[in-house]
Order: structure tokens, then sequence, then C-alpha cells
């Protein structure tokens, strides 16, 4: 992706992507290591961006170490293109990349930087999906000593995260966790999976995109290599469920927008208070809308 | 096959930065465990025994005489400073220290059970009475949610906690019941060697008498071989057939647990019977 490494410095200063030929170069080996031990979190130098740590830029490290003037560049954030993070981060790209186009159609980007959703139009081999990731490490809730998730985690040693499942179903009859399911990848690490849903994390399994998940501020990158095995924690006998999207009578809501019955729904209240449902991918669902039209006008 | 299930040689525990004289300065007859001149403390020196399956092996003796510190390392919290043990499990020997984390993780879990005195080493405080029982299911790589249901509620039923206690968390039970749930959380992986530490200690004596009752059950059901440790000889008395006594981190005594009480050998163990007398 990267052809051009040795560009000159652009008169504000800094080079093509914002950092350094060296920082750049010494996340791509971080990928690489993270892509070889398929889940393990792969500590990195992470650089001070000229934004917020928790903003985003372990991904966007990922993203600046990966662009190159061909890339064509998508980011989103909770399945929206317009949000303001989206746009921030998108801006920062443009200025610091000249050449590199922008896109919000998922087929047409060979790059997608995302935090919370993966694009519900499936992804392909020439993509690369990364998503900003606040916790990178799925046992900090039961173990706050990293040395000893350290040792955990080379043990594949989970027992103590199923406890927490177990209690789950004890308690509520079913799992409840919605977001960041632990999820174990290549039948040895187990991984928080960003903040995506439980509907995104059956899309990571045996994915024809590489998956590269960056975090910032904990220093770490790990990967989801295409076509990896990536399997939600669960016991034998209680299947993993995505969110259902039912109303009280059993029927399949619809996007109140396209009329889906079969992407991830944003609940919203609208002005008369009531709750109405929307695609939380917004590019899936202005295309579903054009498609309508365009059949209803032929 | 052997029926011997244990065998520990030259076991040895030194705290401290150790000297030549430690073990020269230390034990009964010096009446001290702490080397006068580097300080270190002799926690456990030179420990053999063998221990045989279904046996239960008593260890007695006063506070501080190495008790706890031969338990630990037999169960991997601590690592001996010195000295072998080796597991026969089946016709697979292992030698205990010379194996790698994850095999000794692997071994505590699916071959081993600990019961301690004190609750809180031995259960999560944070999560219920069948929680922990099925965090052990679960390390023995058991996933299938029914069973494991299934399988902690006849444990907590075979130790006598009501199943209808087995979501409550267990800081809510009394010290004889928090007691009964480690004994079945030991129990879950129906290991063949448990280590029990003083785990009658500070209950009343009729709930000591019912979970002393539940040991002698479990060994005769099971043929689960123990070692017991305790500085109550009426415990040695009712549970051990052998008996080793320590002092000062040394074994000053050992043989059938009936030989020691009718003619003890040493002084200090006349004394420690006679007291009880
Ligand atoms: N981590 C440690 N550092 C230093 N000394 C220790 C450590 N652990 C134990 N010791 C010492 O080792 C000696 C033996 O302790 P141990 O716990 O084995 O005794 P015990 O026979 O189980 O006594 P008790 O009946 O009081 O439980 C004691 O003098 C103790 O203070
Ligand atoms: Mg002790
Ligand atoms: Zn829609
Ligand atoms: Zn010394």
């Amino acid at each position: 992706m990267n052809a051009h490494y040795e560009l000159p410095l652009e008169d504000a200063g800094y080079s093509f992507g914002f950092l350094d030929e060296y920082a750049k170069k010494e996340v791509r080996r971080c990928i690489l290591k993270a892509i070889s031990i398929p889940g393990y979190q792969t500590p990195y130098a992470s650089r001070e961006m000229p934004m917020g740590r928790g903003f985003g830029t372990g991904g966007l490290q990922l993203t600046l170490s990966l662009i190159g003037e061909d890339d064509t560049l998508k980011v989103i954030d909770q399945g929206s293109d317009d949000s303001v993070n989206a746009v921030n981060l998108r801006q920062f790209v443009q200025l610091t990349c000249p050449g590199v186009d922008v896109t919000e159609k998922t087929q047409e980007a060979t790059l997608i930087q995302s935090r919370h959703r993966i694009p519900e139009k499936m992804l392909t081999e020439e993509q690369i999906l990364v998503l900003q990731v606040p916790y990178p490490d799925a046992l900090v809730v039961v173990e706050p000593s990293e040395a000893r998730r350290k040792v955990m985690h080379g043990e594949a040693d989970y027992s103590r995260l199923l406890v927490k499942l177990y209690e789950d179903v004890v308690r509520f009859d079913e799992i409840t966790i919605s977001h960041r399911y632990p999820t174990r990848i290549n039948g040895h690490y187990v991984i928080d999976p960003s903040p995506i849903p439980r509907w995104d994390v059956p899309r990571l399994h045996q994915s024809p995109a590489l998956v590269l998940l960056g975090a910032g501020r904990e220093k770490k990158i790990y990967a989801v290599p295409p076509y990896t095995v990536a399997e939600p924690l669960v016991f034998d006998d209680i299947a993993f469920r995505v969110e259902d999207f039912r109303d009280a009578n059993g029927q399949r809501i619809a996007c109140r927008c396209c009329g889906s019955t079969v992407s991830f729904l944003d609940e919203l209240i609208d002005d008369a208070g009531n709750i109405t449902h929307q695609c939380s991918d917004s590019t899936y669902c202005e295309e579903q809308q054009e498609t309508i039209s365009a059949r209803k006008r032929a | 096959m052997s029926n011997k299930i244990l065998s520990v040689r030259g076991l040895s525990r030194i705290h401290g930065e150790q000297c030549p004289l430690c073990i020269s300065s230390t034990g009964p007859e010096h009446d001290t465990n702490m080397c006068s001149h580097c300080g270190s403390v002799v926690a456990a020196h030179d420990v053999n025994f063998d221990l045989y399956r279904g046996e239960i092996l008593g260890i007695i003796g006063e506070s501080g005489s190495g008790k706890s510190s031969t338990v630990k390392m037999l169960y991997f919290d601590d690592m001996p400073t010195a000295g072998s043990a080796t597991f026969y499990d089946g016709d697979v020997q292992h030698d205990m220290f010379a194996l790698n984390a994850a095999q000794q993780r692997s071994m505590r879990n699916k071959r081993f059970g600990m019961v301690y005195q004190n609750p809180h080493l031995g259960l999560n405080f944070q999560i219920s009475a069948g929680g922990n029982i099925a965090e052990r299911l679960l390390m023995s790589d058991l996933r299938h949610y029914v069973e494991i249901r299934t399988r902690a509620g006849d444990l907590l039923a075979r130790t006598e906690v009501s199943r209808a206690r087995m979501d409550q968390n267990p800081k809510t039970f009394s010290g004889g019941m928090q007691q009964r749930v480690q004994i079945a959380k030991a129990l879950a992986t129906q290991p063949p060697l448990l280590f029990l530490d003083e785990v009658t200690t500070g209950l009343d004596l009729s709930v000591q008498a019912a979970i002393l009752d539940l040991i002698l059950e479990i060994q005769h059901e099971l043929g689960t071989a123990m070692i017991v440790v305790t500085h109550d000889l009426g415990v040695i008395r009712l549970l051990a057939g052998r008996t080793l006594v320590m002092k000062h981190g040394r074994v000053i005594e050992s043989g059938l647990t009936d030989q020691i009480l009718e003619d003890p050998q040493h002084a200090y163990t006349q004394r420690l019977v006679a007291s009880a007398l």
C-alpha cells in the first residue's frame, strides 16, 4: 500500500501521513507481528497525536501507517460517516495525506477506519478494516494486574471470563454483554473486539478483509487476519445470539427510513417521544433508500 | 502399578538470602527456624514422605513449624528452594517442580484440590457459591452450562449445602458452610489428591465434628488421598492413619498415628500428647 516511503516534508513541517517514516515503520512492524499471532495484543510505541487519546488515536495511527496515495479511505463512527468524530478524523487524514481519496461508499474504500461498527456490507479481501479500541484486554474485568493477565493469555486461561458468563446466565437467564463481547481468535487468544455490538461479532469470523484493532491509550495493536476463526466465548448448550430487534408481537422491527429488516438498528426517540428505529449504518441505509426509489422510478 | 500417589524428597523452603550456616543454626535443637547469621527463615527443611492412594496423612505441629509451607509447595502456591516431589497419576509419573507453569496450573486445577483455613483464600467472594464450583469445572474444560450447574448442585448437596443457596454469595454463609463450599469446590474435578490446611480451626465444636465426618465419608466414598494439616491432635486421631510431627521447619517424628499417640519418641511429641490428654 505504501509505495512512496521518503516523501519530502510538507510546508507545514510534517511528512505524508503526519507520522514520520520511522514511526510508521514501527507501527507496520507491530501490525505484522499482530497478524502473525492472531488476537495477541502487540505492544507498540503509541505516539502523541494532535487530538486527545480516546478519540481514536490508536486507530488513526494504524490508518496513517498503512495509507498510501492510491488508497481510498472511509471513516465511520457508530455507523455514521457524518458524526463529528468521523468528520474530524477524515479531515485530518485529508490534510496530512494529500492525494488520498475519501469515500462514504463501503465498497469503494480500500481502508476503513471505524468506531463501534463493522459496515453492513460484506467486506472483501481487498479491504482493511481498522477498529478503534478503548480497552484492548478482555480479561481486565476479572483480573486487575496486567502481569497476571499476560500469563492468563499466554496459557489461554479464560475460565474466569467464562465464570462471569455463567453468573450472567444464572442471574438473567442469558448472557447480557451487549458490546465488547469476548471473542476467541484462532483457538487461543481472547480479544475485546472494541465496542462493536454482538451483531458484528459473527462478521469477524472468516472475514475476507483483514481486521486490525488499535488502542492508542493502552498502546496495543491486535489483529483478526483474513479467514481466521473468531468465536464468541459461549457454553456448548447456550448458543451465541445477536440482537434480534423484535417488537412486543415478535415482529422484526424495520428501519423507519429504508424499511430494512436485516440491518443493525439504532433506537431513536422522535420529537413526539415515540421510540423509532433506524439503520445504524447510515451509508447502507441511504443505499437501500436509493434502490427503493430507483425501483419505484422504473 | 504401585499404590503410591506422592513421593516427597528433601523438600525445603528458605525465605531470605540464605548463608552456609542457615541449616546448622536452625531446627528444634536451636529452638528457632531463623538463622542467627543471616536472618533467613527456614520454613521447612528436608521433608520426606510417601503418600498412598486413599490414605490420609496428618501433619501436626505448633504455629510456625512449617506445616502450611509444606502443603503450599505441593499445591504450587509456593516454590521450594530445594527438594523434589513426584506425583503418580495413573501410569504417569510427574516430577512436579520440573513442570512448566501451565502444566503446574493444569495439575493443580484438575488433579489436586485445596481447602484453606481462611475461606477467602479458597473462594471468590465476588461470585456465587455455584459460580465458585463452576470455575473449577470450567478450568477443566467443561463447557456445558446445564452439566456444570447439575454437577455444582450435586457437589453442594453432597457437602450438605442446600441447592437453594447455590446462587447466593458465600459471603452470606456461616463459617462451616463456607468450608463446605470450599470442600465441594476442591472435589469438583474428582481429584485423587486433596490438601486440607486447618479446615476446622475456628469453627464451633459441633460444626467441626460434622466437617470431619464429611471428610471421612469422602475418603471412603471416593478413595481420595489427603494431606491434613492441623495443630489439633483430635483431628489427627480421627482422620490420619500416618502422621508427621513438625517443629521449627523439621519433621521430628513420623509414623502410624496410633503409635505416635501411644508411644511418642521425641520429647516434644511426648509433651504434645501429654498436654492433649
Ligand atoms: N513469605 C514468607 N516470608 C518469610 N517467612 C515466611 C513466609 N511464609 C512463611 N514464613 C515463615 O515460615 C515459617 C513457617 O510458616 P508456616 O505458615 O508453614 O507455619 P505453620 O506451621 O503453617 O503455622 P500455623 O499453625 O501458624 O499456620 C514461619 O516462621 C513463617 O513466619
Ligand atoms: Mg499454617
Ligand atoms: Zn435503513
Ligand atoms: Zn543463614
